[in-house]
């Protein structure tokens, strides 16, 4: 009842108080007709009308009293107090519009970068994966025999070792890498090439995943025998099927054989990668021989541990496994000789982890500049009024009020920077997303209300620390000491430009080091598009396919698309060279073989040598500009069984025919038949960020694996725009084949511009971050400088007057600024030097301590702060001392 | 003349609501002039007490106003009794009676 009653009351005084000016009306006109009827009461009571009046004017007692009385009773006094301090603080602020804006700025920048980052952060490292009971998921290694590779992929036989011995994990599951199939298109739709993992049935009960639409695979679909199936993801669903339910145990075309649809999975799953878009059985794709291979090291392996077993334990139970396997196969030095694991979250994440990591701490140094600018905004509005504080205070001005006038202005400050600062939190998460697809769990990153509301929290408080700081001094005696000090003041608040300068120092310090290490980061950079490849790259264009093995089963057959291919391209107009190719430089790893040279003793048991494998056509070399250096290119007319050839790159006849002529000489591999040499060719490099490793390429045409190769890169080399013989080749090879999709249709340059796109991406916000800082220090030095300069006028008036040159006072004013900054510089570089090392698993071909970044940002910071330093030092030496000393 | 007495804290409301529950619908002047009549002189309200006092009952929902005519024809801003309010004259009117007896029977007692 009495909540009720008030509730009502305060009900009443707030729409009075939205409806002041009416109310104050009505009231008057109450008073009025209350006058009115005592005058006419008098009247009738005989009194003259002067003296009816006058008596109930008496009577009505004080007229505004009573107007005060009500309306304290009607309205809510202290929120009015509250708009009229909101009405000053606006005032206030936009009575220095350019430091108000510089704050507002700080503010949202600092706010919208680091909540951007902090949410990707969250989203993607910290945030627990998707699946059921993730801590007990782990990713499963082997430990190479030559230990060059302690975090190997897992071979097809040594993971059935492991899913029949051990006993650590409730569910053990096995995914191939990098498999692509040929969707055909149904009535009318082109086809295309799809992402796939193929996995044992294991996979989404091991996740813990369960389907949105269908089933997953049962053991029976995971076997040799079974009929095809496939689980769409939910995007290709949607995308290619229309998300039309009825798909449901229909058939579907993959490399031209049939599988049917049993599932769609919810729209967040998406593993092993982000562009994979279905998966199929792999013990029904692989063949059961493809299945129990020890050296072949092609494969994921997952495992949820069980309860009360920990990652430890049952890793060695694995490595156990292996040693057995590797010493009864101690004739194959690729079979591996231990195990090892990394928690799933790690796994998934770890490319990107430290990357991350070293975003994010550059934006927290943003955040802490902005934080400091404003700090220093503030206290420099708090000592610029502090005489007229002084004045309110001594005239009685309540300490609350004048307090809580300090912190409306904070708050306003703040709340525009907060506001304007998630709207760009917001954008800037949008853009990351889209710009990095390939990021893993990028998907999982949404704007996370916790963290903005931490960092605004965070800024909130900074800015009143700072508003209390530079009003609490108002307090108690030191009203009186403001006075005085004010009252003729040559150096006011020395304490406090004390303590702007050293705000100053620290934003420097931290721009110096943001400033280090985005120059680091573009730098290597640099290096890194500027290292070659070991061929042309301007002006080609390249283009995956892979023919379907049981559509081109016979190795004629491979032969006679190749031929056919590649003579319809070269006769293009316009076309300067094609060929093809298993992998173009530039673009991964695909594959490697062992090795034996013929003419060379056999190597100890247990030691093996390898080299990546490539196929290519003969005309490869001379298309794509890579030297050849010795002998000569594979036999033209070269087809299926004819003999063995082998040519060999530079660093492999370095490396392994070390002052002799490889040409001639004979490897053994492919089934350790002998190949021979033929012919050397310059280096390339599989991937831009890593020097060329040792290389064999095979010819095409001929039988390799059993057969002729099904998969090769097509590339077109073309004196002019080369993006213009996209549409013509897919066209060829639709020609030639209606159900064949290409796929990766990418210039070189693309091709690099992807494989750079982390350094590119690191590189550039870094930068933008220690641009953006050196932008904060260098406005918060202007403004400090400027403030000492107008607070000392009447002392450089003073000084002028009794014949200081301008010159000196010039220089007086540079050195005030400029101390600070050397400070921070200091300060900066010290700190730079630590915290680079952290940078260094990103930099290529640069080292952590560079002489030229750490010898150039000092220049380009001094530089900038002593621009923003020179203009209120120039304002003080050109001030005159008439009007200084009138000053005051 | 007799001293004026003054308006014993709390009971302004229980005088205004029993005014506009005899007089029905009243504005501010009206139920001064009623007050001060009904004691005979000795409670006079001043407006600066009385119009507080009418708002503060208005915010409670006990009366309720509306601006209408009087019978000179002047306007004026007219207060009456809401459902409510009269329960809470009842109460309040019930409160004061048994307070009124408790201290005649304490004064006569040590009389």
């Amino acid at each position: 009842m009495s909540f009720m009653r008030s509730m009502r009351a305060l009900f009443w005084r707030l729409s009075a108080f939205f409806r002041k000016q009416q109310r104050d009306a009505e009231f008057a006109a109450e008073l009025e007709s209350h006058l009115q009827f005592h005058i006419e009461d008098n009247l009738r009571a005989g009194m003259s009308p002067e003296a009816a009046r006058r008596e109930a004017l008496l009577k009505l007692g004080g007229f505004e009293q009573t107007k005060k009385n009500y309306r304290d009773r009607r309205g809510l006094p202290e929120l009015e107090a509250l708009f009229q301090d909101l009405r000053f603080g606006f005032r206030m602020l936009l009575k220095s519009p350019g430091s108000t804006a510089a704050v507002v700025i700080a503010l949202a920048l600092g706010i919208g970068a680091s909540t951007a980052m902090f949410t990707v952060v969250r989203s993607v490292l910290l945030r627990p994966l998707p699946f059921k009971d993730p801590a007990r998921l782990v990713r499963l290694y082997e430990h190479s025999a030559d230990d060059k590779f302690p975090y190997n992929q897992v071979a097809s036989g040594v993971f059935k070792a492991w899913k029949n011995e051990s006993h650590g994990f409730s569910d053990l599951a096995i995914v191939s890498l990098g498999a692509e199939y040929n969707l055909s298109g149904q009535s009318g739709q082109l086809p295309e090439k799809v992402r796939a993992a193929e996995c044992s049935w294991s996979l989404f009960p091991t996740l813990g995943v369960e389907p949105a639409l269908g089933r997953t695979f049962t053991p029976s679909d995971d076997q040799p025998s079974a009929n095809g199936t496939v689980v769409l993801s939910w995007a290709l669903w949607k995308r290619r099927f229309g998300g039309d339910s009825s798909i449901l145990n229909q058939k579907i075309r993959l490399d031209a054989k049939s599988y049917a649809v049993i599932g769609i999975m919810p729209s967040w799953f998406t593993y092993p990668e982000q562009r994979v878009q279905l998966w199929t059985p792999v013990y029904h794709e692989q063949s059961a021989k493809d299945m129990e291979v020890l050296d072949s090291h092609d494969f994921l392996a997952i495992g949820r541990l069980k309860p009360g077993v920990t990652e430890a334990q049952a890793t060695a139970e694995l490595s156990v496994i292996v040693r057995r396997l590797h010493d009864q196969h101690l004739d194959d030095p690729f079979v591996s000789k231990a195990a090892n694991s990394l928690p799933l979250l790690d796994d998934v994440v770890g490319d990107i982890k430290t990357s991350l990591y070293v975003l994010l701490a550059a934006t927290l140094c943003v955040l802490l500049i902005a934080c400091l600018d404003v700090a220093s905004l503030l206290v420099a509005r708090g000592a610029a009024r502090r005489k007229e504080l002084a004045i309110r205070s001594a005239l009685g001005g309540s300490r609350w009020r004048l307090l809580s006038e300090h912190l409306v202005e904070s708050l306003l400050l703040s709340a525009a920077g907060g506001g304007l600062g998630l709207l760009l939190a917001y954008a800037a998460l949008q853009w990351f997303v889209a710009t990095r697809q390939d990021i893993s769990r990028i998907e999982a990153i949404d704007m996370d209300a916790i963290v903005a509301a931490f960092i605004l929290g965070l800024v909130l408080l900074s800015a009143l620390v700072a508003g209390i700081a530079s009003s609490v001094k108002i307090s108690g005696d030191q009203v009186l000491s403001a006075l005085q000090e004010s009252s003729r003041s040559h150096s006011a608040g020395l304490e406090r430009v004390r303590l702007r300068k050293g705000l100053l120092a620290m934003e420097v310090g931290l721009t110096v080091m943001l400033l280090i290490g985005a120059g680091l980061l573009l730098k290597s950079y640099g290096q890194l598009r500027s290292s070659s490849l070991g061929c042309v790259t301007d002006n080609v264009l390249t283009m995956r396919f892979s023919l379907p093995e049981e559509k081109y089963a016979q190795p004629s057959q491979r032969v006679s698309f190749f031929e056919s291919l590649l003579e319809r391209v070269r006769a293009l107009p316009g076309i300067q060279s094609a060929a093809l190719v298993r992998a173009v430089p530039g673009q991964g790893y695909a594959g490697d073989s062992g090795f034996w040279i013929a003419e060379h003793p056999p190597l100890p048991q247990g030691q093996g040598q390898y080299a990546l494998a490539r196929w290519a056509d003969p005309g490869y070399f001379a298309a794509l500009g890579i030297p050849l250096l010795r002998g000569q290119t594979f036999d033209e007319k070269a087809r299926l069984d004819s003999p063995l050839q082998v040519i060999i790159s530079e660093s492999f006849a370095r490396q392994y025919f070390p002052g002799e002529d490889p040409i001639g000489k004979h490897l053994l591999t492919i089934g350790r038949r002998p190949f021979q040499i033929v012919g050397v060719v310059g280096d390339t490099r599989f991937t831009i960020a890593e020097a060329a490793r040792p290389m064999m390429y095979f010819p095409i045409y001929t039988s390799l694996y059993g057969n002729v190769p099904n998969e090769a890169t097509l590339a077109i080399r073309s004196s002019r725009d080369v993006t213009s013989f996209a549409v013509p080749g897919q066209k060829l090879v639709e020609q030639l084949d209606p159900e064949l999709a290409v796929s990766d249709v990418l210039t070189m340059d693309q091709l690099i511009g992807k494989s750079t796109l982390d350094a590119s991406f690191d590189a550039t916000l870094l930068l933008a971050f220690a641009v953006l800082s050196l932008l904060l220090a260098s406005v918060g030095l202007f403004g400090v400088l400027s403030y000492i300069v107008a607070q000392r006028t009447p002392e450089i008036g003073i000084r002028l007057a009794l014949g200081a040159q301008r010159g000196q006072l010039l220089r007086l004013t540079l050195v005030d600024g400029l101390k600070p900054a050397v400070a921070g510089l200091v300060l900066g570089l010290a700190g730079a030097a630590v915290a680079t090392r952290m940078l260094s698993s990103l930099l290529y071909g640069v080292q952590p301590l560079d002489a030229t970044v750490f010898a150039g940002v000092p220049i380009l910071l001094l530089a900038v702060v002593g621009i923003a330093c020179l203009l209120p030092a120039w304002r003080a030496s050109r001030v005159d001392p008439v009007i200084a000393l009138r000053y005051e | 003349m007799p001293p004026k007495a003054e308006v014993l804290q709390g009971t302004l409301d229980l005088l205004v609501l029993k005014t506009l529950d005899t007089l029905g619908p009243m504005h501010g002047f009206g139920i001064a002039q009623r007050i001060q009549q009904v004691s005979q002189d000795l409670l006079c309200l001043n407006q600066g007490t009385l119009y507080p006092a009418l708002l503060r009952l208005e915010q409670r929902g006990w009366i309720s106003s509306k601006w209408g005519v009087s019978d000179n024809n002047r306007n004026a801003k007219f207060y009456s009794l809401t459902r409510r309010g009269r329960k809470q004259l009842r109460e309040e009117a019930e409160g004061w009676n048994q307070m009124a007896a408790v201290i005649n029977r304490v004064l006569k007692a040590t009389s």
